[in-house]
């Protein structure tokens, strides 16, 4: 939940092709967790994930541009017209 | 004057008080390459442009020296080719392999400084993969770099000061905190507190973080022993143990974190020694007291042993002394004496810390068989325990082959020490024969897109390496 810093730009990405609000220095996965509470399925069925270490380390919240290029959503910022996808949209094999 | 080229590794406070002093004693040809975007390091992350809050909101206490490390790199930044937003995946050859906003590259180098800082020391508590959980200095990364908190109601659990500090924090910025779940006991930080007054005034902050929680209302338990997170598509719940009675508090977020793990792949593929510390329970870099780790390789900061911010500032400068000591320039003894006496003090207050809170690595023997031990690539302890008990694994990097924990994404840095804790558990022997996984290229995920822009001929070079291999078996 957001605690402040609220006067900056706002933005709107998509996410798994819903519109969504966010804020400009936002990163993907503070975007993402403010939309849902999770970020992905783990490959291995063990359930959703939310991302963990938020430092870049534990490469746990890689999810996918709308090319099906992967992106790490805790150290890439958000940008106006994004077309994020917490599952590959273009159905490879994870 | 020198114009030997000198890659520095990391922007945080110990590679600016490195790049800082040799830029000051003449290094004219200096890179500084950084995975962040900003300088200032996880401790003192910069939050990104647009941002209104004031350093005294974001650093508290440390607000000063936050604010002087900033000035100090953005002073020296345009002195040297400082390559922000660049990973760095692997180190051969005497030259730095990167990928960054320009795509891949090669950069040689004279002499080696690595500041590569540290991430969370975990251990796995069931349902420790639920959203909703985060590494404490996640936890505060959240916090600080983007104004947010992890939930509407947090509760930090594990052991070490950042678990009071985050929650401190955390309450300031007006997050609702349910509770502080300390799984040391407060007799161990009264037996290390005379080491503790080695540093007066941190001891104090630490008391004082305490003092504020409990004047808030935040419950402080210490001593207790975490049984299971709670969750269904995410956390709903902390289960915990003290003096033999269950407690289950209702949260929607969970900080876990247990100390720090030094960042060591890098070093080790520049040729970097480890050892094992007692201490620390847990492998450092080996250097020769002075920041060299191999020949015209150089470490410092929470990167080749854990010591805190200011520890990084000072052996950011005793490597950059080191690297003008090698390079024939003159060097001040007066500033290495300086560095080796506060070092010294700092190093018994870190022993008071890790007295006070030690690992609970004692539970690993009692953790679930259907917990997940490697997030990546979800191999449970009952997975793991098979392997060690059918196949006999004699060190940590054959039970990876053979189990597959360690193997995913994050190369190992979440669960490494975990799988050397339990193999060393079941098989009842030290912990420091059983090994420690070791750093391989590439140290973090590499887009194939990357990989492609590679020259031809490195791509080349990397088959027939990849061919000599496979004919060798």
């Amino acid at each position: 939940m957001r605690l402040g810093e609220l006067a900056r730009p706002a933005l709107e990405i998509k996410i798994d092709g819903k519109r969504f609000a966010c804020l400009a220095g936002d990163t993907v996965l503070t975007a993402v967790l403010l939309a849902g509470r999770h970020l992905r399925q783990s490959e291995f069925g063990d359930g959703t994930r939310a991302g963990f270490c938020n430092m870049g380390a534990c490469q746990d919240c890689w999810i996918y541009r709308a090319d099906g290029e992967r992106i790490r959503a805790c150290t890439t910022y958000v940008e106006g017209g994004m077309d994020v996808y917490t599952a590959d949209p273009q159905h490879h094999v994870a | 004057m020198s114009l030997e080229k000198i890659v520095i590794i990391g922007s945080g406070p110990a590679g600016t008080r490195a790049a800082e002093t040799l830029l000051r004693q003449g290094c004219r040809n200096i890179t500084v390459i950084s995975e962040a975007p900003a300088s200032g390091g996880q401790i003192y992350r910069r939050q990104p442009q647009g941002f209104g809050r004031q350093a005294d909101e974001i650093y508290g206490s440390e607000a000063e020296k936050a604010t002087a490390l900033h000035r100090s790199f953005d002073a020296l930044a345009g002195s040297v080719d400082y390559r922000p937003n660049t990973l760095v995946w692997n180190i051969f050859d005497r030259k730095v392999f990167t990928n960054g906003p320009d795509g891949v590259e090669e950069i040689p180098f004279d002499r080696l400084v690595l500041t590569t800082g540290a991430m969370d020391r975990i251990l796995p508590v069931p349902g420790w993969t639920f959203p909703g959980v985060f590494t404490l200095g996640g936890a505060q990364i959240a916090l600080k770099h983007q104004a947010c908190a992890i939930g509407r109601q947090v509760v930090f659990a594990g052991a070490g000061p950042l678990l009071y500090l985050v929650a401190w924090q955390y309450m300031k910025a007006g997050a609702h905190v349910v509770a502080v779940l300390d799984t040391s006991a407060f007799a161990n930080k009264m037996a290390a507190s005379l080491k503790l007054l080695a540093l007066p005034r941190l001891m104090f902050r630490g008391l004082k973080f305490r003092r504020d929680l409990k004047a808030k209302g935040v419950a402080l338990h210490e001593g207790v022993r975490l049984t299971r997170i709670d969750g269904d598509r995410s956390v709903t719940a902390i289960n915990f143990t003290k003096s033999g009675v269950t407690q289950r508090l209702a949260c929607d977020a969970v900080g876990l974190g247990f100390g720090l793990n030094p960042e060591m792949q890098i070093a080790e593929l520049a040729g970097g020694r480890t050892r094992f510390d007692r201490t620390f329970r847990q492998w450092v870099l080996a250097h020769d007291g002075e920041g060299r780790v191999a020949e015209d390789v150089y470490v410092a900061g929470d990167g080749h042993a854990i010591g805190g911010a200011d520890v990084a500032e000072l052996t950011g400068e005793r490597a950059a002394w080191a690297v003008l000591a090698d390079l024939g320039l003159p060097v001040s003894a007066e500033r290495q004496s300086v560095i080796r006496r506060a070092l010294k003090r700092q190093a018994i207050f870190r022993q008071g810390i890790e007295q006070s809170f030690p690992l609970p690595a004692e539970w690993l023997v009692d953790t679930p068989d259907e917990t997940i031990l490697c997030r990546c690539e979800n191999v449970t302890f009952g997975e793991v325990r098979a392997a060690i008990t059918e196949l006999e694994p004699n060190d940590v990097n054959r039970l990876k082959a053979f189990a597959r924990p360690g193997m995913g994404r994050c190369q190992g840095r979440v669960c490494g020490h975990v799988l050397a804790e339990l193999l060393a558990a079941e098989t009842g022997r030290p912990l420091e024969e059983v090994g420690r996984l070791r750093g391989q290229a590439p140290v973090k995920p590499l887009h194939y897109k990357a990989a492609a822009g590679m020259a031809e001929a490195g791509i080349q070079q990397w088959l027939e390496q990849a061919d000599k291999v496979l004919e060798n078996g």
